[in-house]
């Protein structure tokens, strides 16, 4: 095996170059069966990460995990960004923090990506600060019978739940530290 | 009411907690720990860090179908032009100007094909187009410093830019950034996803720079610095610097191919 080239922090500058129009609109506002999904990013004294960076990666409604290109899709004119086709599911956002630490996700709710299995969007987090980015995930419901959930105690666990606010809208805060420091994974 | 600003500590501070962190690093290494691959999120001579890592020790996913796939991206996500920064404004920017090419490779050294990545950085006196950076130098109206490109089949990557100035930072008195570009990758599956910055070869600042130095292995911080290839240079055009990327993480590749 080789060995892997060491991470860096995103650092503070990133906000010209990665971050894209409609990065966290997954399908456009509007579109049928559209759910939001929103929190803050918090550093360990509660305070907002104004320099957070997400990203989402996700299966499609039916649990489709091919992805499509076209999420950064470009006006060869102009060389700006186009916004998405509005036509494939790219499964893929990427979302900025605000000034008050706080995202926005608009997508179609995951479908499972193996039989049975509950579905979740993976989340990619990177800030300054942070040397070494993290993962973790958002579950929009709480069942019995997910591996990772279910080896978990219950206020770990309750960190990987998105709370359900009005219809199709959900909260998700990710806590980097903490007493109720989000559960961030790891893959081997 | 007004707080007095706390005085930036001396570099002879971080000096001081960055060899008591290699120290104690190269003892564990000799007894036997794991070798260090990765940065430690938690290295506290990058103050800015203090808060912002997690506490807890990750927990191992047991099963990762959505993780061990990852988004595409495809002729639609980039330009002709993305890829040379030297070429996005109407005059030249000033600067040395510089290819910076490589190979993205997975872990088992097979190519990754396709993908993008992203490039961003400082022009040549050190000032990034960016409204934060407000340190007295000058801005450059020819170079914004960002750029995009996908690898070919042999996951190669090839960029034409300007070579970055170091520039300072407010982690304490005095503190200068050896010069990078930072980049952006991503491989078959979400979990090799990397955000990393290349560095130049025999830079002065590596042995005062916390960032470069949360790496504590000595073999780990040289995977991130480039090579100067004559090769790559050329005749009274420019230099050439070659740097290759090894993707950590899983994939659904690797998994079906029983490896």
């Amino acid at each position: 095996m080789r060995p892997p080239t060491p991470s860096q922090t995103i650092g503070p500058f990133y906000g010209y170059a990665l971050p894209f129009a409609g990065g966290g609109d997954l399908v456009p506002p509007g579109h049928p069966g559209a759910i939001i999904v929103h929190g803050a990013v918090l550093d360990g004294a509660g305070q907002p990460i104004p320099d957070a960076l997400l990203e989402f990666w996700q299966a499609d409604p039916a649990g489709g995990l091919t992805g499509a290109p076209g999420s950064m899709r470009r006006d060869p004119v102009t060389g700006s960004f186009a916004g998405r086709s509005g036509v494939g599911f790219t499964g893929f956002g990427r979302v900025a923090a605000d000034a008050d630490g706080h995202w926005t996700l608009r997508t179609l709710p995951p479908g499972p990506a193996a039989p049975g299995a509950l579905p979740y969007i993976s989340v990619c987090v990177f800030a300054r600060g942070l040397l070494h980015h993290l993962y973790t995930r958002v579950y929009l419901e709480d069942t019995a019978g997910d591996p990772l959930l279910d080896s978990l105690d219950p206020d770990r666990r309750a960190t990987l739940i998105a709370r359900p606010e009005q219809d199709g809208t959900y909260r998700f805060d990710i806590r980097l530290q903490g007493g109720e420091e989000t559960v961030f994974l790891d893959f081997g | 009411m007004s707080t007095t600003p706390p005085t930036p500590e001396p570099q002879a501070v971080i000096d001081a907690e960055m060899a008591r962190i290699r120290t104690e690093a190269e003892k564990a290494a000799a007894d036997g720990a794991p070798e260090e691959l990765q940065p430690r999120r938690d290295y506290p001579p990058y103050r800015s860090s203090v808060l912002r890592h997690p506490e807890r020790p990750l927990v191992a996913a047991p099963e990762a179908f959505t993780e061990l796939r990852g988004p595409v991206f495809g002729v639609t996500d980039v330009t002709e032009l993305d890829s040379d920064l030297t070429r996005q404004h109407h005059g030249e920017p000033l600067g040395e100007r510089i290819v910076v090419t490589g190979r993205v490779l997975d872990r088992d050294g097979r190519p990754v094909r396709g993908q993008l990545v992203e490039i961003w950085q400082a022009n040549a006196s050190g000032r990034y187009a960016h409204k934060r950076d407000q340190h007295p130098a000058p801005l450059d109206p020819n170079f914004t410093g960002t750029g995009r490109c996908l690898t070919d089949d042999e996951g190669r990557y090839t960029f034409t830019s300007i070579k970055p100035g170091a520039y300072p930072w407010r982690n304490h008195l005095n503190a200068w950034r050896p010069a990078h570009i930072h980049f952006s990758l991503f491989g078959t599956a979400f979990t090799q996803r990397l955000i990393t910055q290349m560095y130049f070869p025999n830079d002065p600042l590596f042995p005062y720079d916390p960032i470069f130095n949360s790496i504590t292995d000595e073999r780990a911080r040289q995977r991130l610095i480039a090579t100067y290839d004559h090769d790559l240079s050329s005749p009274e055009w420019s230099l050439g610097y070659r740097w290759d990327i090894v993707l950590d993480g899983p994939s659904a590749t690797c998994m079906e191919e029983g490896r």
